[in-house]
């Protein structure tokens, strides 16, 4: 087109113009779902994903025939363990962060390495529609993922064994994958940061899943190794001085982990007897009467653990954010 | 909407500092509406940093620039409406078809439905890609990435294209098409481009204006006579002369030219420097004489040498000068392979 035809259509074009800011929005956030979707990559994780939980199925159905409490048995699809093969919970724990760090780890660098950054931002968009679209697009794939894989389990669960969810376990069930999606969706954030620091898309592979690595199994290891120097417990005296002391100084810094954060949040969430996260002392218990925890009961003692993670989930996003706002385009 | 000005971009005092380097040192020039300019200079000299800052992608340490009046820092989202960027060593998402890819850019313009559809038919035919528009564009080689590039940029309909090193890497026919293309656009169209290159001879064919750029520094602008005068008024002629037969007699003569004042002999050809110009009186003097002349070129009228010359100007008045011969000398080589 010419630019004298272009001129004649003129009053289209401001139309168009007032509601671009969004539209560059959209239009990213579009192709990065169509992208991942079409992807080999997301196949490879619904694989994963979808093996495991239907081995974590297997395996909570046998487990589940010998359960002493009859209660909430639906629930126990999710976190029981039987035949070694551990639960869906603790499964999703340690597998959900792959999926957060797979979608994400290669988000600005492949496109930096690809020469189409460059192109990208020459474009009438907000530059930090850009980083908000791979975020986003990401977060609706986690979900998707998380959201298929809990409610298919539960059909299957429903059809093989023929319990019925009360309403209650539903809505626990929700949650916990609610939670779930945060959870991923940290790794997410955590992995586009890295992305953005790393020149490289394997540099930045590696970087995640050794943070991942570090919180999976190492951190457990480094809290008790503090909380031992701090509050040592070497003989009986100082086992009983420091044995509170040393517990909680223990778990707090495990909390730091995003990792044991989720894993005590949705062990409350799906197991209604746990009625404390912290240590409870014998005196605290007297008189208390055995029990089962309401939903909001329940939700009220793991609400510390949400806010931090979805602040987690915050701090990593805004640092990818400034990170992306604040760096040069070029690529040499 | 007002009268618009003659000026499309106009750059003020523009200054780039990485830390303790200058990329742009206090840069003014002005491009006016429908023109090709030329940005020439070697690799590091600041086209780059310059291209960016008019795109609002780097923020200027100092100075100003303005795209038909709007501010390039302030308003680059306005900016880059009317503005189409073609990146040096452009990439397109390989997994995606060229068509695809198009159509990419053109919703990230707010363009949508039927009117994009033939947009980028339109487009594709034009580049000459309408074949391999289904392709992806992983299987894309360099020139058909550039041509799927231009259509890209075209896809927004921008008044102003800056295009980094267009030429790098293409071949000698893709070059062809290309500068046809780079003229259509300026001369069917009516749009004005900013081209940065330090591929001398194949934008000399194109640029209606060239900028000569060295060390972040803008140290002549203007036509190509324009230039081409300005070197001889404070320099001297330069001619290659290429005799049959080449004897000592010969030289004998031509020192009694008028106006000769060195002449020197590299391989097969003569160089004769002097205060005027020597081609019609020399013609005519070694025709009466016998001799066939093969060759007779006055050197200074491609950019080439025009560029040479202001390279050793620039160097010699250069500050920093290790920095300053360590380029030139880079340069130097370039050239000599180019030519």
């Amino acid at each position: 087109m010419t630019l004298e035809k272009r001129k004649s259509t003129d009053g289209n074009t401001e139309e168009r113009r007032r509601v671009k800011g969004m539209t560059g929005l959209h239009a990213l956030y579009r192709k990065e779902l169509a992208d991942h979707f079409k992807s080999r990559r997301f196949l490879i994780l619904l694989l994963l994903i979808g093996g495991t939980s239907f081995a974590s199925l297997y395996g909570a159905i046998s487990g589940l025939s010998d359960a002493a409490d009859s209660n909430f048995l639906f629930l126990g699809l999710y976190t029981a363990s039987g035949n070694s093969i551990p639960s869906f919970m603790s499964f999703i724990a340690l597998l959900g962060p792959i999926i957060g760090l797979a979608l994400g780890f290669d988000a600005v660098n492949s496109e930096r390495a690809g020469g189409t950054l460059n192109r990208l931002v020459a474009q009438p968009i907000y530059r930090d529609s850009i980083i908000i679209g791979k975020f986003l697009a990401g977060t609706a794939v986690i979900a998707v993922i998380i959201y298929a894989m809990g409610i298919a389990l539960g059909a299957v669960g429903i059809v093989v064994t023929g319990l019925k969810p009360s309403a209650e376990e539903v809505l626990r069930i929700l949650i916990f994958l609610t939670f779930t999606v945060i959870y991923v969706a940290f790794w997410l954030a955590l992995s586009i940061l890295f992305s953005i620091v790393c020149r490289h898309a394997a540099t930045s592979a590696l970087a995640s899943i050794a943070v991942w690595i570090f919180f999976a199994i190492f951190m457990s290891l480094v809290a008790s190794i503090v909380a031992n120097a701090v509050y040592p417990m070497t003989d009986e005296y100082s086992m009983l001085v420091n044995s509170l002391n040393n517990y909680t100084l223990e778990q707090n810094l495990n909390r730091i982990s995003p990792y044991y954060l989720y894993s005590e949040a949705v062990s409350t969430i799906m197991n209604p007897s746990v009625r404390s996260v912290n240590i409870v002392t014998v005196n605290q218990l007297t008189g208390a009467i055995s029990g089962y925890l309401g939903l909001g009961q329940s939700l009220l003692l793991v609400w510390p653990h949400l806010t931090g993670l979805a602040a987690l989930m915050l701090i990593a996003f805004g640092g990818s954010y400034i990170g992306f706002m604040r760096q040069e385009v070029r690529s040499n | 909407m007002a009268e618009k000005s003659r000026n499309v971009i106009e750059i003020s005092h523009l200054t780039k500092q990485y830390g303790e380097k200058t990329a742009v040192n206090d840069l003014s020039l002005s491009i006016r509406r429908g023109e090709v300019f030329g940005l020439l200079g070697p690799n590091g000299a600041g086209k780059t940093t310059t291209i960016l800052m008019l795109l609002g992608l780097t923020e200027p340490t100092g100075g100003t620039a303005l795209i038909e009046g709007m501010e390039c820092t302030r308003s680059p989202l306005e900016v880059k409406r009317i503005v189409g960027y073609l990146p040096d060593n452009v990439g397109f998402y390989t997994d995606m078809t060229g068509r695809q890819n198009l159509r990419f850019t053109g919703r990230l313009n707010g363009l949508q439905g039927q009117e994009l559809e033939d947009r980028i038919d339109r487009l594709l035919e034009r580049v000459g890609m309408t074949q391999a528009a289904d392709l992806r564009t992983g299987a894309y080689s360099k020139g058909m990435r550039q041509r799927l590039g231009i259509a890209d940029v075209l896809i927004k309909d921008p008044e102003i294209i800056i295009m980094d090193e267009p030429t790098l890497g293409i071949d000698p026919e893709g070059m062809r098409e290309l500068l046809a293309l780079i003229r259509e656009l300026s001369v069917e169209d009516g749009r004005t481009l900013l081209i940065s290159s330090h591929q001398l001879h194949q934008i000399q064919q194109v640029c209606d204006r060239v900028g000569i750029f060295v060390d972040g520094s803008l140290i002549a602008s203007g036509t190509l006579p324009e230039l081409e005068e300005q070197i001889r008024r404070d320099g001297s002629y330069l001619l290659e002369l290429g005799v049959h037969p080449c004897d000592d007699r010969l030289f004998g003569m031509l020192y009694q030219q008028e106006g000769v004042e060195h002449i020197s002999k590299e391989g097969d050809t003569i160089l004769i420097t002097s205060k005027q110009d020597l081609r019609g009186s020399l013609t005519k003097f070694l025709g009466e004489r016998g001799y066939t002349i093969q060759h007779l070129h006055q050197r200074g009228g491609d950019l080439d040498e025009i560029y040479r010359r202001y390279f050793e100007k620039a160097g010699q008045s250069d500050e920093r000068n290790d920095f300053g011969k360590k380029k030139k000398h880079g340069w130097k080589h370039r050239g000599a392979q180019a030519r």
